[in-house]
């Protein structure tokens, strides 16, 4: 048997190549761009209606980070598993789950992600393999881990991805998940979001150290950080390391800072900002970055973006009047969902 | 007809399904190379090898949730537990996760998981390590919970716990797992949510499950040389209830005592007595009498725990009593 204390403390820090190197097209950042636009629209448009009560109980906003769930799913293929936590409407969206399900969700309609049962926590759906997300700090993160056990258990080449933030990376559930994946070599990416708040606790104020993606240390977990405000370095440091844990050289923590323009949820005036905060994070806007990128690389002109506003304008208040008409849940299949039907 | 420890049998469960089904797969502490805390999945190392048969840390939060990841995309994994004390660690995966995510995604996704281990005073093990959880659980839909006293059911419903599409409950016990008994040599499965007459009788029912289903059966005969017959009727399956067989049988006979292991405070016993009286209130000659755990954390000595779980004496006294009326 070997000494204790042997084992190597393997990979440690840094994508393995230079995220640089990972090709954009021009294709790709419009895409990203009108999906980082569309979600925003669609968050601003579920704000006025928490407002107006159309929306009702916790209401989560994803304004800000666009740029992260955009570079992730962008990164994974279709057939990869992806999990999140309660702020899952970018998520849903940026997985194929269209706007009008997911606001027909929010307002408790028919046509809601889960026809109004799972309300904006939890918006998953097996067609979009999207765990959807969960209301429990860090419970949802072993979640992924059993997804990745299940790939290298059929060894089907697919990858899971778990969105976390920088509160859930306390929890116990988080930890147990971290050394599963360790000690198994799962293909599993778990992605911090550090958005600098845990509900309305600042970072430095809930946490000793605040390099979240320092956790993989304990458990000899490749590891790195990254700024999350531009879609382009999402997309780069995500792509490497899924394409890392694809190969099959284990799991990879990844930190991508981040910020949240909103309060923790809709009932939250976010009072515990230092003054200036918000502003100068605005000027890292990722909606705003990916469009200086399509000017600069791409030649693409003011009109352009224009036209794409307006087109996204259009679709989003679509997708907000099906939304409304769509009917309310129907009574009588509410209790087809407790139990799956047995074979019989 | 072949006699097989209570042990024994589950593991012939799950080396069955194993067999016909490659999602299916075992994980929990020690359950490979030390081949289970108790035994129960010895051999089944050598015969399926590392990736089926998957030894853990210590981390029941974290392995309970990857059982149900691990389900959500179609595998089938059994999750064993070394006590069901030890779940409680895990209680957030199992109620919050397992039992909702069909629910919460409107049946996008299911979970086909199996927990399973022991639960109840197995002997002198102190507080932390003699509780019975199957309340605790049965509270949750979301769930089904087995709770099984012999070979026979702990092969059979096992086999069917394995093949449902939602997460169940299994619980063993430690006091039997070296228990002996018959079960057929061909396959076969038992329904969940179908209550068994252990013994048949006609002045009074006594519901209970699990190891107390030994003692009721010895109460019974203590009862029959005093002329009360007494029907035993063991649950096996906790939720759902077979509450038709439990009216059947109190509709018949008119008394009922309920006895439960674990704590008396909201119990299955409290869930069932309620139910007798809501569907059989004029069928009753008397009132339900619970034969619970005393309100309290176990204790270890041999005499503070006797006085705490539910005796043979305790037994008989209440059917006596019920009987009186």
């Amino acid at each position: 048997m070997a000494p204790a204390g042997s084992s190597p403390l393997h990979a440690s820090i840094g994508p393995p190549s230079d995220p640089a190197g990972v090709p954009i097209t021009r294709e790709q950042l419009l895409e990203w761009y009108r999906m980082m636009s569309t979600i925003r629209r669609v968050e601003e448009l579920a704000a006025k209606a928490y407002q107006q009560k159309k929306i009702l109980g916790f209401c989560h906003l994803y304004i800000g980070q666009e740029a992260v769930a955009v570079g992730a799913t962008a990164a994974l293929k279709s057939e990869d598993h992806i999990v999140t936590a309660y702020r899952d409407h970018g998520q849903a969206m940026a997985r194929g789950v269209s706007p009008t399900a997911v606001l027909a969700e929010l307002m408790g309609r028919r046509d809601g992600v889960t026809h109004g049962i799972g309300g904006s926590m939890h918006m998953g759906s097996k067609e979009h393999n999207f765990f959807g997300g969960y209301g429990i700090v860090g419970g949802h993160v072993p979640l992924a881990v059993g997804a990745a056990f299940a790939s290298k258990y059929r060894d089907d080449g697919t990858v899971a991805l778990v969105f976390f933030g920088d509160g859930a990376a306390q929890q116990g559930a988080f930890y147990e998940a971290l050394e599963l994946a360790a000690l198994y070599r799962l293909p599993c990416v778990f992605l911090c979001e550090n958005n600098y708040y845990a509900m309305g606790t600042s970072l430095e104020r809930q946490s000793y150290l605040t390099d979240m993606s320092r956790r993989g240390d304990g458990v000899g977990m490749l590891r790195w950080q990254f700024e999350g405000f531009d879609v382009v370095d999402c997309y780069r440091n995500i792509k490497l390391a899924a394409d890392y844990a694809r190969s099959g050289e284990g799991p990879v923590i990844l930190e991508a800072v981040t910020y949240r323009y909103r309060g923790h949820s809709m009932s939250d005036p976010a009072k515990y900002r230092k003054e200036g905060e918000l502003a100068s994070f605005k000027t890292k806007d990722c909606i705003a970055s990916c469009k200086d990128h399509l000017i600069e690389l791409h030649g693409m002109v003011e009109d352009d973006f224009k036209e794409i506003s307006k087109e996204i304008k259009a679709t989003t208040k679509e997708a907000y009047a099906a939304a409304e008409a769509s009917p309310e849940p129907d009574l009588a299949k509410l209790y087809d969902y407790t139990y799956a039907p047995t074979e019989s | 007809m072949a006699t097989l420890q209570y042990r024994e049998a589950l593991r012939r469960a799950m080396t069955e399904e194993m067999r016909r089904d490659d999602s299916v797969f075992l994980m929990g502490e020690e359950v490979a190379y030390y081949e289970g805390a108790y035994k129960v999945s010895q051999g089944m190392l050598q015969e399926f090898g590392e990736r089926r048969v998957v030894d853990t840390p210590i981390a029941e939060n974290g392995f309970c949730g990857l059982g149900i990841g691990a389900a959500m995309v179609g595998l089938k994994p059994i999750i064993e537990l070394m006590t069901w004390n030890f779940s409680l660690v895990a209680y957030d995966q199992i109620i919050n996760n397992a039992a909702k995510i069909y629910q919460m995604t409107a049946g996008s996704y299911s979970v086909p998981i199996v927990f399973r281990g022991p639960t109840g005073a197995p002997g002198n093990l102190g507080s932390q390590h003699s509780q019975a959880l199957e309340s605790i659980y049965a509270h949750f839909p979301g769930l089904k919970v087995i709770s099984v006293a012999t070979p026979r059911d702990a092969y059979g419903l096992l086999k069917s716990a394995i093949r449902d599409p939602n997460p169940v409950v299994f619980m063993e016990a430690e006091g039997l797992y070296s228990l002996k008994g018959e079960v057929e040599d061909e396959e076969f499965l038992i329904p969940i949510g179908e209550a068994e007459t252990k013994r048949a009788g006609t002045d009074l029912t006594i519901i209970t499950w699990n190891q107390q289903v030994h003692n009721c059966l010895e109460a019974a005969e203590a009862l029959a040389a005093e002329g009360i017959n007494a029907e035993v009727l063991d649950l096996r399956t906790i939720r759902p209830l077979d509450e038709r067989a439990i009216f059947e049988s109190v509709c018949k006979t008119h008394r009922a005592v309920v006895v439960q292991e674990g704590f008396p405070y909201a119990g299955v016993g409290a869930e069932v007595s309620a139910r007798i009286q809501e569907a059989c209130f004029d069928a009753l000659d008397a009132p339900i009498l619970r034969v619970c755990n005393r309100d309290i954390p176990q204790p270890y000595a041999t005499n503070l725990e006797q006085h705490v779980i539910p005796t043979v004496q305790r037994i008989v006294e209440a059917c006596r009593a019920v009987c009186a009326r």
